[in-house]
């Protein structure tokens, strides 16, 4: 572990960043976000020190004020689907659009950073989610981000890179930037004015880390995903037969142990967690899952040690 | 920045109204009879994102197969009143179903591009109405949902529904898990826009703050204090005592603010401010911040007259251009009442 902390590490700059937001056109402080930084772009060509794209991902579900019109964009960006030929719903061949523009995915041409704007109205602060715990650029950036107002935390799903799904997968680092809890369809001032700190945190990084700055190791939090949970269901109709309990409600990252209350049925009946192991829930009551089957998702925590990083020249 | 709206209209009748209620509230109010309830409705799902009601309606059939009828002081049929809007998770389909009440719309002719929502109100007034005749039924209790921070708001849309008023008055007295509060509106009956109004006695019940789409333990079980407390107020009143009138105190619309918005776009320029989120039914005076722009100015209320920002960010009213309404309070006198055996 000593020689891990002392070691340095020599990566590449990162001189192409993109920023979007309205991935999911209902989770407005990335629409409001991106809509800012256009607006500011159009009037004053102020030359940013890293050049940074701005994207508005799904502009259809944005004008509805929808999460998506035919299927979840942040499903589609797996290589499978990026590479199918004849795709025609709308969110299968915007896919394709942004992986001309950010991609091609796994190419040398590839944006160097995705960061992905979203919203849960799970009360989960600000989490980074990617795919690799060893992508010591984004684990970087959660350290610097711990900073902000808001807590920050680093989700981490185990899944491989062509597999991976979401929008972020094209760049060759990238992350959702996920911040609740904030209902769907509005805007919290202060829910948007953190996520403009963060993505101004953000972007300050990469400039310091572009011209030279070394960065102090130390360890990050990483939360891993083991399983989902599914609401209790009837077994004739499926539907949800129980909300989740008010003792788990709004406790994302409060570890859950066996036998602590999960669910609370309609009819005033408790349902107790009977996995064996203590797990961290997350994502506990976000709107968008009830027709995914996810009332939480459960992690493992981890400390990570990362070292100390410099760019090379 | 107000909005020319309904909502305006509205409240230019209450004030004429008010004028000429004024000297009959300083009078003592006699006992009134009315007629005991005989048959009501809980609905749910008007909006078909609004979980408490699609929850809670199943939940008191459930009740009824298990326990049997015998549970509920009268006769209650249960109505999932948008069940396609609720199938998709959304408010409505094609038009929001609780502006569909109007007189006018109920009579309309169905033709092939009749929207959802008219056809559907068409049905419920066939169901729980005809509205204003002796055949609707005595109550209605619609169940709301909102993404405001407005604990469990009973919403009456006539100043003279002493039967929603007294509901209010014991719900008031009974809950202490959430706060209890009454929004008055007083439009015409003919105008009656919403689901209530097709019953004799129409009552709303607003429960919040509760994202769409996702139904809350406690925000359910808020709701289900309030229809519990609802049937026993019906079970009090029916068996003939007399219901003690006096003073509640009413929060009434007097208009509505909209975000500031792009001149060109219409998209809004500004956030409801943090100050202000969250602080439904504190006053809001002059000076005070409003909005936040998302370049960082704050944008303040500039009237003169202190008044109580309701539905303060409710998600389903960006596309009506409210970001909240402004209302007054006001000490309303209810008369005592008493049901009339028949």
């Amino acid at each position: 572990r000593e020689r891990e902390r002392a070691r340095e590490l020599m990566l590449p700059a990162l001189s192409r960043v993109a920023v979007c937001g309205g991935t999911h056109g209902n989770e407005l402080s990335g629409v409001y976000l991106v809509h800012e930084r256009l607006k500011r772009r159009k009037k004053s060509q102020v030359m940013e020190p890293v050049a940074v794209v701005t994207v508005m991902s799904n502009p259809r579900a944005v004008q509805r004020c929808v999460r998506y019109t035919e299927t979840d964009l942040n499903r589609c960006f797996t290589h499978a689907i990026l590479s199918a030929s004849e795709q025609t719903s709308y969110e299968l061949v915007r896919s394709q659009e942004l992986n001309s523009l950010l991609g091609p995915k796994g190419s040398a041409e590839a944006m160097d950073l995705i960061c992905d704007l979203h919203n849960t109205t799970a009360n989960m602060g600000l989490c980074l989610i990617t795919y690799s715990d060893s992508d010591w650029i984004c684990l970087h950036i959660c350290k610097y981000l711990q900073m902000a107002t808001i807590p920050v935390r680093y989700i981490h799903y185990d899944i491989p890179r062509s597999e991976a799904y979401s929008l972020d997968s094209v760049g060759k680092h990238g992350f959702a930037m996920e911040i609740g809890p904030q209902p769907h369809g509005l805007i919290r001032a202060n829910i948007f004015m953190a996520m403009q700190e963060a993505v101004q945190l953000l972007l300050d990084w990469v400039r310091l880390f572009n011209s030279g700055a070394q960065f102090e190791g130390g360890s990050v939090d990483v939360y891993t995903l083991v399983k989902n949970i599914d609401y209790p269901r009837d077994p004739h109709t499926h539907t949800i037969i129980a909300a989740v309990h008010p003792d788990l409600q709004d406790r994302d990252f409060c570890l859950l142990h066996p036998g602590d209350p999960m669910f609370l049925s309609f009819s005033g009946e408790t349902l107790r967690y009977k996995g064996k192991e203590p797990l961290y829930p997350f994502f506990i009551n976000e709107s968008a899952y009830y027709e995914k089957a996810v009332a939480l998702s459960l992690a493992r925590r981890r400390k990570l040690f990362i070292p100390k990083k410099v760019i090379q020249t | 920045m107000l909005k020319d709206s309904l909502q305006s209209n509205v409240s230019a009748c209450v004030s004429l109204q008010w004028r000429r209620m004024k000297p009959l509230i300083s009078l003592n109010m006699e006992l009134i009879t009315l007629p005991a309830l005989h048959r009501m409705a809980v609905c749910g799902g008007t909006h078909g994102n609004e979980m408490s009601g699609v929850f809670l309606v199943p939940e008191l059939e459930r009740q009824r197969k298990e326990k049997g009828d015998a549970i509920w002081p009268i006769p209650l049929t249960t109505v999932l009143s948008n069940p396609q809007a609720i199938k998709e998770c959304k408010r409505y389909v094609d038009k929001d179903l609780n502006r569909c009440f109007t007189s006018a719309i109920l009579s309309s002719p169905i033709t092939d591009s009749t929207p959802y929502e008219v056809r559907r109100a068409q049905e419920l007034n066939t169901l729980l109405g005809p509205k204003q005749t002796n055949d609707a039924i005595d109550m209605i209790c619609d169940l709301h949902n909102t993404t405001a921070n407005m604990g469990l708001s009973i919403i009456c849309y006539s100043h003279t529904n002493w039967i929603c008023l007294h509901i209010f008055k014991y719900l008031q007295a009974k809950i202490t898990t959430v706060p209890v509060r009454l929004v008055l509106l007083n439009i015409p009956i003919g105008d009656a826009y919403s689901l209530e109004s097709v019953s004799k006695y129409g009552i709303s019940l607003e429960v919040g703050p509760q994202p769409q789409g996702v139904v809350r333990a406690d925000i359910f079980n808020a709701m289900k204090e309030g229809v519990n407390a609802v049937l026993d107020w019906v079970k009090n009143f029916n068996s003939g005592e007399v219901i003690e009138g006096g003073d509640v105190e009413a929060f009434m619309f007097k208009k509505t603010v909209d975000y500031p918005r792009d001149p060109e776009t219409k998209t809004p320029i500004a956030a409801v401010h943090p100050q202000l989120q969250d602080r439904d039914f504190c006053l809001l005076k002059r000076g005070d911040p409003m909005f936040l722009t998302f370049s960082g100015e704050t944008v303040r209320y500039e009237e003169e007259e202190p008044l109580h920002p309701v539905f303060i960010n409710e998600a389903a009213y960006y596309e009506k251009g409210i970001a909240f309404h402004l209302a007054q309070k006001q000490p309303w006198t209810i008369p005592s009442i008493q049901a009339k055996k028949v």
